[in-house]
């Protein structure tokens, strides 16, 4: 099934384009999984997702934690913390 | 409620003004500018540029508008925030909160700003002499945010 991922800042930057469509494997459940299967895409995926830690993600335009299960998502967002205000 | 995203400046007066609008039960506005500093850890700033993620930011604002209203009672919320390109002395972001009374008023603003600074899909680019980096986020804010989720706000007396 395929999904539509954006990137901003730094995650954008690192990896070289704001947006693009992307079909995970069946084994890739949640949005933790979705990371680690996009840092073995290439050197520019790795150092995006180097730390995972400090990368935050969204699904469908809402906070989400890496535990999240993908399930029917239309849009998933990873991007670093943010400082707006 | 009234949420707005864009790229040009606001006008405080007009927006405070705007959410008065010949009411008399409103006896509390408070307005918060944020503003672009001119240096940063001693570090002379050209401009910051703002990019944001324009649906989910949209959205989250509103949301968090809703819960402030939903928290405190409010008489009007105005928030805006700019993107791109923005110079020191210039505004970012800007939350008007109207109320009978003031410790409604301020607690919403603070509520909402934390927020703001921890939740809205916003991130800032310094331009300094040294170079362009992307701003790192702060604990303090974290914390300022986390205040909101520990305990809920003494009712209004």
């Amino acid at each position: 099934m395929s999904v539509k991922v954006l990137y901003f800042a730094w995650v954008r930057e690192r990896i070289g384009k704001a947006q693009e469509e992307i079909e995970p494997p069946a084994g890739v459940a949640t949005v933790g999984e979705l990371m680690h299967w996009l840092a073995g895409r290439g050197e520019e995926y790795a150092s995006a997702f180097a730390n995972p830690r400090v990368i935050r993600a969204a699904i469908d335009r809402t906070h989400v934690p890496p535990e999240t299960r993908i399930g029917q998502a239309n849009e998933i967002a990873f991007f670093p913390p943010m400082t707006g205000g | 409620m009234n949420a707005r995203l864009q790229t040009e400046d606001f006008d405080v007066a007009a927006e405070a003004a705007a959410l008065r609008n010949g009411r008399t039960d409103i006896g509390a506005i408070v307005t918060f500018t944020g503003v672009c500093r001119g240096t940063e850890a001693g570090e002379p700033i050209a401009a910051i540029t703002l990019e944001h993620y324009p649906e989910m930011a949209q959205a989250e604002i509103s949301r968090h508008v809703a819960e402030a209203e939903r928290r405190w009672p409010l008489m009007g919320v105005t928030v805006v925030h700019r993107y791109g390109r923005i110079e020191p002395g210039d505004n970012i972001v800007l939350v008007v909160t109207a109320a009978a009374h003031r410790q409604d008023a301020f607690a919403a603003a603070e509520f909402l700003m934390d927020y703001l600074k921890t939740r809205a899909p916003f991130w800032k680019r310094e331009e300094r002499p040294s170079g362009s980096a992307w701003v790192e986020a702060r604990e303090t804010d974290d914390r300022a945010a986390a205040r909101w989720t520990r305990r809920k706000p003494e009712a209004a007396e």
